[in-house]
């Protein structure tokens, strides 16, 4: 009870760190870079009541929802598989630890090329950006898997699918959690960036169309959305996580 | 009884060598029978290849050489139907409550969900867990979640229970005690049990045959009968009869012990 109090305290604390630093950057660069926060909240809130704001917004979700669903199923098998397989792991590891290290945004035009301008452009860009974190966190949890797990598993003859279902996936799920949780927001990240380079839909069009513009009022109140739901779905998934490793 | 049917599991010449650049001679030639329905403890020192014997005997690593059967079949690097194992370490799955983990092992089977609750409370019971059915095993001490273990073999009605220094990170009055609800739970089930063990006094006091392993690679260098009656606990460590088995154990694996430490110093 105490702990959840200071967490609010805290939470409450930063949030009006904020406030102050953004009313401070306000004061310093005025209306022509940001609004100030009461403002743009308002705006924010006002922004949901026009129809083509809704259908930016349903545009990116729908992409964003479609690249986190390719992320988690593709990384989630993948990391399994090269867990599975010391030698494909032990390969593949660096590979993927340096293709994360990548600045993928000079991949677009490649990914552009290959998908055409539309949502599936967004959606690869969001996979190539939110797989990786999947797999190597999949694959890190598979080859620290306590061998005596393993061994129950092949004393109690189950077939490698049963291992696989019913040892294997269950004990990496706390670990495959938080790669979740992190492949979730370079997701969205990767499908904003996809909408603001070539894009005529979206939040990160929005954005990119407010600042080409000049319509500081859209591009403060949008940014505000984002990370409010950004936040509020990392804080989400972060209980989750912790929740799976409390067990333990 | 014929002897076929007395010998429930029987090793023939068997070696295990782990292969690599400095190949690794970790046992035998060994040949045993171990007789149906008999409790069979095996000593020896630290690093003789105990736990060889019993992945080899499991079906959980085949043999370099050699054969090994039980009730008259092959067993070569699969575990046969009839075997249970329970490990040194905890191996209780973290992520299940002590009812699941028991449960695990027969739902995968496709047991009828009613032969499983009753199977598993019966377990359960047997080995005091019943307070703690709801439990994870994170909440519970070390010799409890090893109890889970067992009790998530024995509900498989194993006929033949291979035990892997089950007792070994456990203190010695827990692991008396336990000693105690591994005789009942032989009793009772009529199994095999074959125990891998370093504690001299545990392999006297539930044994009804012990046998002495040298230094790696691991052999028989003694076989001992106890003696001691089906029905029997841990008050047997008070009999005179004890301090002689573990004495004449003693004697036997002395050599060999001083020779693992030397070996590895």
């Amino acid at each position: 009870m105490i702990r959840r109090r200071e967490g609010l305290l805290d939470g409450a604390l930063i949030v009006l760190v904020i406030l102050i630093v953004w009313q401070g950057l306000y004061a310093y660069a005025g209306a022509v870079a940001l609004t100030p926060p009461w403002q743009t909240v308002r705006y924010a809130i006002g922004l949901f009541g026009t129809p083509s704001f809704w259908g930016h917004l349903r545009g990116t979700l729908a992409a964003f929802g479609w690249s986190l669903l390719i992320s988690a199923v593709l990384g989630i098998a993948l990391g399994l598989w090269l867990g599975a397989f010391r030698f494909a792991g032990d390969v593949a590891e660096p590979m993927l630890t340096s293709l994360y290290t990548i600045p993928k945004v000079t991949l677009y035009p490649v990914i552009l090329l290959l998908f055409g301008l539309g949502p599936s452009a967004k959606i690869a860009f969001g996979v190539i950006h939110g797989m990786i974190p999947v797999v190597l966190f999949t694959l890190g949890a598979v080859k620290t898997i306590r061998p005596v797990l393993l061994r129950t598993a092949r004393a109690m003859r189950l077939s490698p699918m049963q291992t696989a279902r019913h040892v294997l996936v269950p004990a990496v799920l706390p670990e495959i959690a938080s790669g979740l949780r992190v492949g979730f927001s370079l997701c969205l990240l990767g499908v904003l960036i996809g909408e603001m380079f070539a894009s005529q839909r979206g939040i990160g069009f929005l954005i990119i169309n407010g600042i080409n513009s000049h319509n500081v009022r859209l591009t403060t109140a949008v940014t505000l959305i984002v990370i409010l739901f950004a936040v509020g779905a990392n804080s989400a998934l972060l209980m989750l996580d912790r929740r799976l490793h409390h067990s333990r | 009884m014929t002897d076929a049917t007395a010998a429930h599991a029987v090793l023939h010449g068997v070696t295990r060598v782990y292969p690599g650049a400095n190949p690794v001679h970790a046992l035998g030639p060994i040949d045993l029978s171990i007789t149906r329905g008999s409790f069979f403890s095996v000593v020896g020192p630290s690093g003789c290849g105990k736990s060889t014997l019993l992945d080899v005997l499991a079906g959980l690593s085949p043999p370099s050489a050699g054969r090994i059967t039980f009730e008259g079949q092959p067993v070569n690097g699969t575990v046969p139907d009839g075997v249970g194992v329970v490990f040194q370490e905890d191996s209780s799955f973290p992520w299940l409550t002590v009812r699941d983990n028991v449960a695990f092992g027969l739902r995968r089977i496709g047991t009828d969900p009613a032969e499983i609750a009753r199977r598993v409370d019966h377990a359960i019971g047997f080995m005091g867990l019943t307070d703690f059915a709801a439990a994870y095993p994170a909440q519970l001490s070390g010799g409890m979640r090893q109890r889970v273990c067992i009790a998530r073999t024995l509900v498989l009605r194993p006929r033949l229970i291979l035990l892997d220094e089950p007792f070994g990170a456990l203190d010695q009055q827990t692991r008396l005690l336990m000693g105690d609800e591994l005789l009942r739970l032989w009793r009772e089930t009529d199994a095999t049990v074959l125990l891998i063990t370093h504690a001299l006094d545990e392999a006297a006091m539930l044994s009804d045959r012990v046998g002495v392993m040298s230094a790696r690679p691991g052999r028989f260098i003694d076989l001992l009968d106890t003696g001691w009656p089906r029905d029997r606990d841990s008050r047997i460590v008070s009999d005179p009869g004890f301090g002689a088995i573990t004495a004449r154990l003693w004697s036997s694996l002395r050599t060999e012990s001083m020779k693992a430490i030397g070996a590895r110093a």
